[in-house]
Order: structure tokens, then sequence, then C-alpha cells
């Protein structure tokens, strides 16, 4: 973003990595899946950098309102710096975050998930998709909290991959009834408390049972949870998981 | 007949004032909680409470349970017509007034209620065996050990003594109607022409005296309206409170996006000038803020009404992702405990003329563990699920802002995390330097 404020440009869309997106090796993956398709449709944006930091989220589902406001204001200082208009993000809890909790604190922008990006240049004609390897395949997405429930967006993932070309199976608890992959709430850092089993082996095991090629994902903290929960049914071999922008850069080859 | 005149009047009278008290006193309950005001889009919030309280709209997630429930729903609205005539007979001595009156729309509307009444008892069977012979997973669950079990069966139990009466009076009045016996003004018509009992009426009591069948009527008049007006007064301990309450809960539903939680102004007036020294704080810096939740008074009204307005039903647990991996956290244990405490706290009001002196007990701790607390994913499963709108998530949120803001006290990843996040941006122990290394790398 500094860079091409410097050069005098001003992108039309800030790209919102994210901590998971930023740090952890497998979202990477997903970040740069994300930039190739930015990039092929010749996209004019930016990301923050260094200069990103967390949204606050994980603070504030675990009660600690002073950090997350804290980690809000310093990032909407920043965004508020730059002018930014509209920010496109790789995680659902980043998107609502900076959606719905950070205009009350100045930060007023349209926030966007990658998914509903991928979907809205497929609908502009910017984006051509084709099945490529996925051709066929069997397919069962899984509804993150935090983009499904929370803010209602079930369907442009499923347009998306829809467009693939392969058979889309439905789990029994999916939309509103989507069962959680056990790491939102701050989950994702602590060990969980006492019970008979483990909330990723619970949804793994009802992906699993649909025999899939692929589950798909929308957000890089299911992405860890449902990796490891194949894993723990040795199935990794078999079934992939793989975000839904992952799914579109490589069926296109990007 | 002035002796039956004066006992109506006195169950009418007593019975309404019994009920308009401990109304009251439910009333003052929710508004020990912080007072915050839900005043905006009124329409939008009519629309929610027709469709979802009304019109029961989420119940239709569960199509069986949710046609049953509608049974004694749709009896129970509509018999509260037949309570009119009741209640204008009782104080007049008249018997069946409206009949010669309204003709045909009387013969309709009462056999319309008939064949509800046959449908709830339907319902009521079906409900009474779901509970107590099927065992649903959802309704046996621990937290409804004990009253709250106890409480489920008394209520149908109470709905099916109603059904019985009512199957008493028209029953019986059918036959005495036939004989030209009735206390009803005697139309020529031969028959009440009720759907149900006219045929039901005669196969049941058809053997009996005249005079043994006046008795029957009469115990069936009578035991229709006092079961009526003991459900009245059983409602504000009981958790069917939800008949009445699921009407404001759902208008003073939240209408934002399930995934925005609220910011605590306490904390953007104190955050703020950090970052915009132009902003002049509010509040008084002296004043001694509590953050979070503890105990009842700590939580704001409408969380208390959503305590009020729960009726068990367990829907929340049935899809929370914690509880169905056999964790101690239940949205519904979270509502019940909540609910309890506040009339724990009601009732310590009452034995201290007015004023809460403190038990050394509180809702966060006593109640709920902390435990509980810490399992919850913010799914928003639990809010999805309940049919009356009613928001766990909230009060889970507000119990963990007074452990992390005022007891220093989560658990220690969480408190490692936190430390991370302050030093580095990052959940994680990351470098914040490091964080655009990824476009560098292959």
């Amino acid at each position: 973003m500094q860079e091409k404020i410097a050069r005098g440009e001003t992108p039309d869309i800030l790209f919102w990595v994210g901590c998971s997106g930023s740090f952890d090796d497998r979202a990477k993956k997903i970040t740069k899946a994300i930039v190739r398709i930015l990039n092929h449709v010749g996209a004019n944006f930016a990301v923050l950098g260094v200069e990103e930091s967390c949204t606050g989220d994980p603070a504030k589902r675990a009660g600690n309102e002073f950090l997350f406001q804290m980690q809000a204001m310093q990032n909407i200082t920043v965004l508020n710096g730059y002018d930014v208009k509209k920010i496109v993000t790789g995680c659902p809890h980043c998107f609502n975050t900076i959606k719905n909790e950070y205009p009350e604190l100045g930060g007023k922008y349209e926030v966007i998930h990658h998914t509903q990006l991928v979907q809205q240049l497929i609908d502009e004609g910017k984006l051509k998709v084709q099945g490529g390897q996925f051709k066929g395949k069997k397919i069962v997405y899984h509804d993150p909290c935090y983009l499904g429930r929370a803010n209602d967006v079930y369907e442009a993932p499923r347009e998306v991959i829809r467009k693939l070309d392969v058979e889309l199976a439905e789990m029994k608890r999916s939309r509103e009834k989507g069962l959680c992959c056990g790491a939102g709430g701050a989950q994702m850092f602590k060990e969980a408390e006492k019970g008979t089993k483990e909330v990723n082996v619970e949804r793994a095991e009802e992906a699993l049972s649909h025999n899939p090629d692929v589950i798909a994902v929308g957000c890089p903290f299911c992405n860890t949870m449902m990796t490891d929960g194949v894993k723990h049914f040795n199935k990794e071999d078999k079934t992939k998981v793989l975000d839904v922008a992952e799914l579109i850069a490589s069926a296109n080859e990007l | 007949m002035m002796i039956s005149i004066i006992l109506f009047a006195i169950l009418l009278i007593v019975g309404s004032t019994f009920f308009f008290l401990n109304s009251k006193k439910i009333r003052r309950n929710i508004l020990l909680g912080k007072d915050i005001s839900i005043t905006d889009n009124r329409g939008e919030r009519l629309k929610v409470m027709t469709l979802v309280a009304f019109g029961q709209k989420k119940m239709f997630a569960r199509p069986i349970p949710a046609i049953l429930h509608l049974f004694l729903y749709a009896a129970f609205v509509i018999t509260q017509v037949e309570l009119l005539e009741i209640i204008f007979d009782g104080l007049s001595g008249h018997h069946r007034a409206f009949r010669a009156l309204l003709g045909g729309f009387y013969t309709f509307v009462l056999s319309f209620i008939e064949i509800l009444s046959v449908l709830a008892f339907v319902g009521t069977i079906a409900f009474l065996s779901r509970r107590n012979l099927l065992k649903v997973p959802r309704l046996v669950k621990s937290e409804l050990n004990g009253w709250p079990k106890l409480d489920a069966n008394l209520i149908l139990i109470g709905e099916l003594t109603l059904l019985c009466f009512i199957c008493m009076m028209n029953g019986a009045d059918e036959v005495l109607y036939a004989r030209g016996a009735s206390h009803a003004q005697n139309l020529g018509d031969g028959s009440l022409g009720l759907a149900v009992t006219s045929h039901l009426g005669p196969l049941l009591f058809g053997g009996l005296s005249t005079e043994t069948l006046h008795i029957v009527e009469r115990v069936g008049w009578w035991g229709h309206i006092i079961i009526v007006f003991a459900f009245l007064n059983y409602l504000p301990f009981s958790k069917h409170l939800h008949i009445l309450l699921a009407f404001p809960n759902t208008f003073f539903s939240n209408l934002k996006p399930k995934g925005q939680f609220k910011n605590l102004f306490e904390v953007t007036d104190v955050v703020k000038p950090n970052f915009d020294p132009s902003y002049q704080p509010v509040l008084d810096p002296n004043a001694h803020i509590k953050f979070g939740a503890k105990d009842v008074m700590d939580l704001n009204w409408k969380q208390l009404l959503d305590a009020y307005s729960c009726t068990e039903c367990g829907r929340c647990t049935a899809a929370c992702p914690q509880n169905i991996t056999g964790k101690a956290l239940s949205p519904r244990k979270i509502m019940m405990d909540t609910r309890d405490r506040l009339v724990e706290v009601g009732k310590n009001i009452d034995a201290n003329k007015g004023t809460f002196v403190d038990d050394g007990k509180s809702l966060l701790g006593d109640y709920i563990k902390h435990e509980e607390i810490w399992a919850c994913n913010t799914c928003n499963a639990c809010v999805q699920e309940c049919p009356v709108n009613i928001d766990p998530l909230a009060i889970i949120m507000d119990l963990r802002q007074q452990l992390v803001l005022e007891q220093s006290s989560a658990p220690n990843e969480l408190n490692g995390m936190f430390t991370n996040l302050e030093n580095n941006g990052a959940p994680w122990q990351f470098s914040p330097a490091d964080r655009a290394n990824w476009i560098h790398e292959q």
C-alpha cells in the first residue's frame, strides 16, 4: 500500500490478508491463491504488509475488549490514513470484525469476503472458470460460522464451487445449521475443555461420511481444523482440504 | 344460583389479582437489569414478532414437533374466545348466552375449538411420550433433572385435564340438550351441533341419568375455568411463561448481523484519546466501571427477558458443537441458571423490604462455572436455533469479559495469546516485521 501511494497510485481494493494468511504456512498458500486470482483479472489492489495488524477478533471473542479496541483503532487509523474504501478479506473473522465492529469505532468501508469477490468477478465476466482437475469430483463445502450464520453468506462460495463442474454434496448440518469446526471463539488458541470428543473430529467425520475428494472451506482456521480432522481418520490421501480460492486458482492454472 | 355467581366472581378477582401481582414482580426482576434502549425499527420488529412468535416460523425447522406444537398453540389461542362466554355466563347466571345471539357462527366457533382440542389432545399425548417414553436426547439432559422435568410434565398433564373438562362440559350438555334438559335456551334444533361432542357426548355419557349429567356438566364447566386460572397463576413460576413472553422477546430481537458483538463504550471512551487527541472522554474517570457481568444485575433487561422467555426446549443445546462433543457447556443451562439466579435475587429483595442484601452468591461461579464459559465457540448455533430469538451467546460474552477484565482469570493459553497480540499484533509469537514475508516466498 505504502509503495503504491508513494507512486501516486490509488488502489481500488485493499486485500486484508489476516494473521493466519500472513504467518501460517498452510494459510499462506490460500493468500497466494487469492493474489493469483486478483492478478489474473488485473485488479488494482494492495496489501498493508507490515502495517497490517490483527483485527482484534480473537481478543474480543475471548473477552478482552480493551485489547480488541486498541487493535481496532490502530488498524482504523492506518486504513483511514490511506483513505481505503473497499476491503476484501481472506478470513471470515477479519471480514466480520471489520465489516460489523469497526464502523462504530470510526472505520467505515465496503467489506467483502474473498469468496464474494470471486463470485463478483465471475458474474462480471472478468474471471472465466473451468473445472480443470476438479471436473466431476465430489466436493463437500463446510460453512465457516463467521461467514454463514454470523453474516448470512451461504450462496457465494457454493455458486463459485458449482462453476467448477463438480458434484457439490451437502452435509446434513449445513448453511444455518452448519456445525462449527471448533476453532471459533478463541478456541484455536487453547486446549478444549474436558469432553468426549474434539469438535473438529465430529465435523470431519460428518464431512468424510460423504466420501468426498475435497472438503472446501472459506476460512484458514476451518482449514486447519478440518485438515487435522481428516488426518485423525487417516484419510488425507483420499480427501484434500482446500480453500475455495485455491480450488479456483488451481483449476484454472493461475 | 346467587352463590355460584359470588363464587365465580371471587375466583375471577382472586385469580386475576394474584396473576397481576406476580407479573409485576417479574417485570421488576427484569428491570433489575441494566438499561438499554431498543426503540429502533419498530416496523421490522413487528414483522419479526409476527413471523417468529405469532407465526412460529423457526419452529418449522423441525416439522413434526412444529405441527404438534401448532395444535396446542392454536387450541390455546382460539379457546380464549370461549372464555368470553364462560365469564359472561359465570357472572350473569346464564347458560350458553351467546348461542341464541350468534346462532350458526356460535356453533362454528365452538366446533372449531373442539376439533383443535382433539388435535391438542393428540399433541399433548405425543409430547408426554416423547419426554417420558422416547426420551429424546435434548429433553432428558442433566440440567432438566428435578423441577424442570416435573414442570414440563405438570404443564402437559394440566393441558390434558383441561381438555377432559371441556369434553365433560360440552359432551354432557349435548346429551342434556337432546333430552330437552339443558339449561341452554332450547331453540328446538335437538342438538347443540358441536362437531366433536355431539357424537362423543352420547357415546361417553349417553347412559347417565339427567341428574348425573347436570353434575358432570357443572364439574366440566367449573373444572375448565378453575384450570384456566390455575394455569394463569402457574405461569409466573414456570417455563410455560414463554406463551406470553415470546411476543415481547421476539419484538426486542437483535436485528443486526449475528456476528456483530457490541463494542463497550466504556472501553472506547478510554482507548480513543490514544488515537484521536481531539476526542474528549465523556465518562467520569474516577467512577468505578464494572466490565462484563458477574451477576444478573450486570446483564441488561433484554438478557433477563430472554431468561424468562426460555421454555427449555433445548434446541440450542442440541446444536451446540461443544455440548455435542460432551463438554459441560449447554446454552439452555446458561438461560436456566440466569433465570434461577434472578428469581433468587427477586426473593431476596422481597424478603428485605425492597432492597437486595448481598447473599455472597453470584451467577458466575455459583451457577455457571468457568469451564462452561470458556468452552464456547461463539458460533451462534444456539442463537440461530432458538424459536423465540433468545441469545445465550450475549450472556456468555458478558461473563467472559468479567473474567478477563475484572478477575484476570482467563485460561493461561489465552493470556499467552493476549500477550502475543499486544507485542506482535498477531495471536502467535511471530515478529510483526515478518508479516509480509509471504510475498517473496515461493
